[in-house]
Parts: structure tokens; C-alpha cells; sequence
């Protein structure tokens, strides 16, 4: 394993710029998620990395030594896509084989079968290595390309949203998986997703791109807490952020213009009047849907509230986020 | 708008019962779920109150009126499928009012009508584009143009947001609702996402194998599970299940799982044999000291709320808390559980035992 290092990165494909000055270093070891909404230049850094596509200018390291002359298969990396490709006429086996059957790696078929029979019994797939790729569900195909990552030993594990196309229990449990397995593995992986939960259970960092650039880096826990933007902010909790004009309470320090207020940032009892426009009921948590003063806004309520559509609850902001007129954070 | 009733509906395709017995009721005016798995009967049964396939036996009415056997033209029923069918060679205005042409409304009533949809959508400005450049948000609002624009009895819709990536998905699920609280029409809606179901709908219906498991509130359906599959579908995570072998008395107020006494809700029949503890992850609270013990395994951190994964010599357990409350994993902890929310099941049949918690919920006796 080791580490990676993006060192101003630019890629552009005809007059788009994919990715700006991006400067990016995952420590060994890291499990780094990328988050960003489509377009945000996710898929780019990955296929940068994994020498798919050669950036324009700047550099990347991995385990310290340039790689941007060397080909994808001298950069010991592992790639996991969204759209699992697994060889339809080859079994579950002897798809989780291939890689080590490699003429570059050449291992011993000793060694590959117990590697095979690791890697199954850590995705739960061993009952299924003797059938054809083709018949297996969704879940399980993609977990046997998952699988077939992780019988190697890469410098690091590059992964392309592999959860998004499974149900929310197995994505669940897959999240724990993986987290669990690159733990153990002591594994450096850099994991690419728009699923903000994704990215806030696994990640050790949480790297965040707006167009192209890499705004913010940092735990899961700071991102959220101490975003750098308006931006970073949104990206992060549910229900999202609110934003409103930040003249609507008084206390605004001099250059705000937006005031963030997540829901554990709105006190209710005391404050401004807002009407209840509506009430939902989610289970183990209920949100509020508020009206103050024309504006909406989305926070959380005691689960069994007797509130109602049409009542009058008042709010008042609690430690709030505030944002100048370009989103930037005031401190 | 429209009361709907159904009655005993079943439906056989061959030898497979995709329906079994069906009986509900959809209150003018609500926005109703039929909620489950995949193959559970919920899409046959929207069929069915639709007019696209009849029932093999059973009722339906509509506004008072038995319609089971009436072919779909006779119902007065708009469909939104999951794959919105857009007519690709017309601009949005002539697919909002393909309906009502081919009515023969008159032409000054078909553009008030198209106007006044396309004012409730918000897509007044995009009228005269073709569908094809159309966005996926912009698609489905045409699609739902089409349907509103025919002012119908009820809205039938098949996961209408199925095709649509997660954050998007969010923001149309909020739209349609609130254009149901504009338009107040009985909408009856199919998905197989829990979230939008407690999120959107009044009623829900949780369906499995052809069979109701359970109708009602959203959060009674939550709080009150009337058997172990409503309660595993509902809620992310889902609630906790801990197997034990024991008895409760009518009337009891604790029972105990493996030499640990744990305070329920109190009980309205007896029970002896094998059970589960069902409790709710928000609902499992960790202490230093309390006597039941597990190991943590995972902390998933969510903001405001984190999710501790534990093991206990009964199984794994999840829990919702505050994320400042540190859990690490590796460690041994005590854990305490919220007694006023917990359902025991019968583990053979999956049912939820009557307590004080459930009793005005459940329809079993």
C-alpha cells in the first residue's frame, strides 16, 4: 500500500475543464471519499490516478515516484466501476481469479485459490463460486467486482460509486463491509460518490469538489461542522441546510449575507413566528416543513409533535453558519 | 375526486397468486401507499384500481360506484408509470393536451386548460421546447401535466421517481406532495422505498407475498409494527431483532431474554415459546454500567447522529446516537433499551404480540 499525491492537476477535455489545479494527497492507509454532484471532476481524478487519462499538466505520485510515464498496469493500482463487468461465461471463481492469473503476476495456483477463498468469505459469496457470473442478482455481481479488486494487493483501490446500483439494505451493509475490509487490509482506497451518507460513514477524509477544484479536505466530522462555504455546507446533513437571507435574525456579524442553519442550529419556542406548512413523519425522525416570512425552510421536531399544518411555531437560530455574498464562510 | 374501496380483491395469473385477499380504504382526497418488495402485488393491485387488469374476484369502488369489472376508459383513473412515456415528435404544449384532444374539447378550453397545469408545474417557459432536450425532472413534470390535465377521479402512480439519481429524487418527492396539497386529488402510489412512503404518503399499505401485512399512519406504522417483516422494511436501519426462548403473562411488564430482566410495554395475552425483542435503533441508548453488555464493531458517523454497530451474545444490534457520545470500537459497553417502544414478535408466525403499545393498531385478535 501507499500513498498518493496529486500535485496541481489540470485536465481539460475540449473547452471543459474538468479538473483545476487540484492538489489532493491521500495518506497510506486513508480511506478518502470525493464527493460532488455530477460533473465535479470525481470520475476524472480517478481515472487520472489509474493512468486512464493523462492529466495536462501537474504531477501524481504514488508511494513517492512520479507515475505519469508509466501505464496502468505498471501503476499497481485496482479499479472498481459503477457498471460491474464481470466475464459472463467464467464462474464466480474464476472471475475473482483473473487478475492473479495475471502473466505479470504469475502466482502460484495455491496461492490464488486461498486468495479466492478469502476475499468470498469477507463479501459472503463463497456459496456462490461455482456459478456462472450471469447467474447471480445485482447485489452479487457486484460484490464479486468488488471481490476481484481485493485479491490483489495494489498500491491503492480506486473505486467509482460500486454501491450506487444496489438496494439500501445490501448498500448498507456493503458500506460497513468495505469499511471493515480496508481497515483490516490497512488499505489505501479513494472512493468516488455523490451519496452524502457514503461519504460521511466511511470516509477517514472527505475531499470535496465544486467544478473542478477541490474546495474543502478533511474528516467527515469537519467538513460538516466547519465548512469552508456555502457550497461545502450543502453537501453534507439531512435535511439540508437551509439557507436564508441573513438579515431575517438579528446578530449577523458585518458582511453576512446568508445564514446557514441546519436543523440542530434552530431553537423552537422562542424567536420569529413561522407557520407550520406541513409535517412529516419519517419514523425516527419528524421534520417540519416552516414558512418564515415567504421563506421555506426544513427542521427537526420531536417525533410524536402534535403540531400541525397552520400552527405558529417560533424559531430563533443557535449557533449558526454564516456566509458573505459569494457563499465564502464568515468566522 | 374520488373515495376508493376495495374488498376482498384477488388476482391469479395461472397458477401464481400475485393478490390474495385485499381490503382497504383510500379516503377521499389522500395520498395513499402501497408499499413493498419487489413481487409483493402492490403494482396489480394499482392495475387492478386502474383498469388494466381485472381482478380473478373481489370489489372495487370507486365513489360508491363497483367498477371491478369496468375496462380502464370507464374509470375516469389517470396513470403515471415509472418510465414516462412522452409522445417524442410533440412539444410539451401538444403532449399536455393530447388528452384533451383527442376528447374533442374545444380549442379556446384545451389552451386555459394547458395554461392553468402548466402554471401549477412550473413550466410555463419550457411549452413550446421538444421533449426530447427536456431534462429528467422536466420529463416527469410533462408526464404529470398529461395526467393532472384531465382532471381525473384519482392519480394511479408507479414509482414515478424510480428512474431518478438520489438528490433529485428528494426534491421531486417534495414537489408532487406539494402539488397534492394544492390539488387535494385521491392519488394512489406505488414504490418500493420506505422513505417515500413515510414521507409523502397520509395511509400506507405494506404488502407482502400478495398479502397485506399492514394499513395505517406512517407512524403508527413505525412505532407500532404488526408483524416482523413491516418492522424489518421500515425504517433504515431497521428495527433490532433479539431471539429468546421464554413465556409472558397477560399483564406483564418485563420479561426477561437470557437472565436479563427488560422493561415492555404491558402485555394483553400471554405467550410461551420462542419470541424476538424488537426494538428500534434510536431507541437502544449505550451506558457504562448498565448489566447487558456488547462489544461495538462500527460507528457510522451521520452529523447530528452517528450509527454504533454492536454484538451481543444475542445478536447484532444497531444504535442511533448523538454523535458526541464516543463509542470505539473494540470496546465493551452496557446497553439500555427504551421499554415504552419495545414489540415482542412470535418467532414462528412473525406476528407482534398485543400489548398497550399496539393494541389500537393491530387487526389481528
Amino acid at each position: 500500500m501507499g500513498d498518493v499525491a496529486l500535485r496541481e492537476v489540470t485536465k481539460t477535455f475540449g473547452k471543459t475543464v474538468a479538473l483545476s489545479a487540484v492538489s489532493l494527497d491521500i495518506p497510506d492507509g486513508a480511506f478518502v471519499v470525493l464527493l460532488g454532484p455530477t460533473g465535479a471532476g470525481k470520475t476524472t481524478t480517478l481515472r487520472l490516478i489509474s493512468g486512464l487519462d493523462r492529466p495536462d499538466s501537474g504531477d501524481i505520485r504514488i508511494a513517492g515516484r512520479s507515475v505519469l510515464d508509466e501505464t496502468p498496469a505498471q501503476r499497481n493500482v485496482a479499479m472498481v466501476f459503477q457498471q460491474y463487468s464481470l466475464y459472463p461465461h467464467l464462474t464466480v471463481r474464476d472471475n475473482l481469479a483473473f487478475p492473479l492469473r495475471s502473466p505479470i503476476l504469475k502466482t502460484p495456483e495455491d496461492a490464488v485459490a486461498r486468495k479466492v477463498k478469502e476475499v468470498a468469505e469477507v463479501l459472503h459469496i463463497s456459496h456462490k463460486l461455482d456459478n456462472k457470473a450471469t447467474a447471480l442478482s445485482g447485489g452479487e455481481m457486484q460484490r464479486v467486482s468488488i471481490g476481484r479488486a481485493l485479491v490483489r494487493r495494489p498500491e491503492i483501490y480506486l473505486m467509482d460509486e460500486p454501491l450506487s446500483s444496489l438496494d439500501a439494505k445490501l448498500r448498507a451493509d456493503l458500506r460497513i463491509e468495505l469499511k471493515r475490509i480496508q481497515a483490516d487490509l490497512g488499505a489505501t482506497l479513494l472512493y468516488v460518490t455523490h451519496d452524502q451518507i457514503e461519504a460521511m460513514t466511511m470516509a477517514t477524509h472527505v475531499g470535496v469538489l465544486d467544478e473542478g477544484r477541490l474546495v474543502q479536505f478533511g474528516p467527515p466530522r469537519e467538513i460538516y461542522e466547519n465548512p469552508v462555504s456555502l457550497y461545502v455546507a450543502g453537501r453534507l446533513g439531512l435535511p439540508r441546510i437551509n439557507a436564508l437571507p441573513a438579515t431575517l435574525f438579528a446578530g449577523a456579524p458585518s458582511g453576512a449575507a446568508t445564514i446557514g442553519l441546519r436543523p440542530e442550529h434552530i431553537q423552537q419556542g422562542e424567536g420569529s413566528p413561522s407557520r407550520v406548512v406541513r409535517v412529516e413523519h419519517l419514523g425516527d425522525q419528524t421534520r417540519l416543513h416552516l414558512d418564515l416570512e415567504g421563506h421555506d425552510l426544513i427542521t427537526l421536531t420531536d417525533v410524536h409533535t402534535d403540531l400541525e399544518p397552520g400552527d405558529t411555531v417560533a424559531i430563533q437560530p443557535r449557533n449558526p453558519l454564516y456566509f458573505d455574498a459569494s457563499g465564502a464562510r464568515i468566522v | 375526486m374520488a373515495e376508493i374501496v376495495i374488498r376482498n380483491l384477488r388476482k391469479e395469473f395461472g397458477d401464481f397468486t400475485a393478490v390474495q385477499s385485499s381490503s382497504f380504504k383510500i379516503e377521499d382526497g389522500e395520498f395513499f401507499m402501497l408499499l413493498g418488495p419487489s413481487g409483493c402485488g402492490k403494482t396489480t393491485t394499482l392495475r387492478m384500481i386502474a383498469g388494466l387488469e381485472l381482478p380473478t374476484s373481489g370489489e372495487i369502488y370507486i365513489d360508491g360506484e363497483e367498477v371491478g369489472q369496468k375496462p380502464a376508459s370507464e374509470r375516469d383513473i389517470a396513470f403515471v408509470f415509472q418510465m414516462f412515456a412522452l409522445y417524442p415528435h410533440m412539444n410539451v404544449r401538444r403532449n399536455i393536451s393530447y388528452p384533451l384532444v383527442s376528447q374533442g374539447m374545444a380549442k379556446a378550453q384545451v389552451a386555459a386548460k394547458v395554461a392553468e397545469v402548466s402554471r401549477i408545474l412550473g413550466i410555463e417557459d419550457i411549452l413550446d421546447r421538444p421533449v426530447g432536450g427536456l431534462s429528467g425532472g422536466d420529463r416527469q413534470r410533462v408526464a404529470l401535466g398529461r395526467a393532472i390535465v384531465r382532471d381525473p377521479k384519482a392519480f394511479m402512480m408507479d414509482e414515478p421517481l424510480g428512474a431518478l439519481d438520489a438528490e433529485f429524487r428528494e426534491r421531486m418527492a417534495e414537489e408532487l406532495r406539494a402539488l397534492h396539497d394544492r390539488m387535494g386529488a385521491t392519488t394512489v402510489y406505488v414504490t418500493h422505498d420506505q422513505l417515500e412512503a413515510m414521507q409523502m404518503g397520509d395511509k400506507i399499505v405494506v404488502m407482502n407475498h400478495g398479502v397485506i401485512e399492514q394499513f395505517g399512519a406512517p407512524q403508527d406504522i413505525y412505532d407500532k409494527p404488526a408483524t416482523m417483516f413491516v418492522a424489518d422494511f421500515i425504517g433504515s436501519p431497521s428495527m433490532n431483532f433479539l431471539q429468546f426462548h421464554g413465556s409472558v403473562e397477560a399483564g406483564a411488564r418485563q420479561v426477561t431474554l437470557h437472565h436479563h430482566e427488560f422493561e415492555i410495554p404491558q402485555m394483553r395475552e400471554p405467550f410461551d415459546g420462542d419470541m424476538v425483542f424488537g426494538v428500534r435503533p434510536e431507541h437502544v441508548r449505550l451506558t457504562d454500567d448498565a448489566p447487558y453488555r456488547a462489544e461495538v464493531l462500527a460507528t457510522e458517523y451521520l452529523g447530528t447522529t452517528q450509527i454504533v454497530t454492536l454484538r451481543t451474545r444475542d445478536g447484532d444490534i444497531k444504535a442511533r446516537t448523538p454523535s458526541d457520545q464516543t463509542a470505539r470500537v473494540g470496546e465493551t459497553v452496557g446497553l439500555e433499551f427504551n421499554g415504552a417502544t419495545v414489540s415482542l414478535f412470535d418467532n414462528q408466525s412473525g406476528r407482534a404480540l398485543r400489548s398497550d403499545l399496539n393494541e389500537g393498531v393491530l387487526s389481528h385478535g
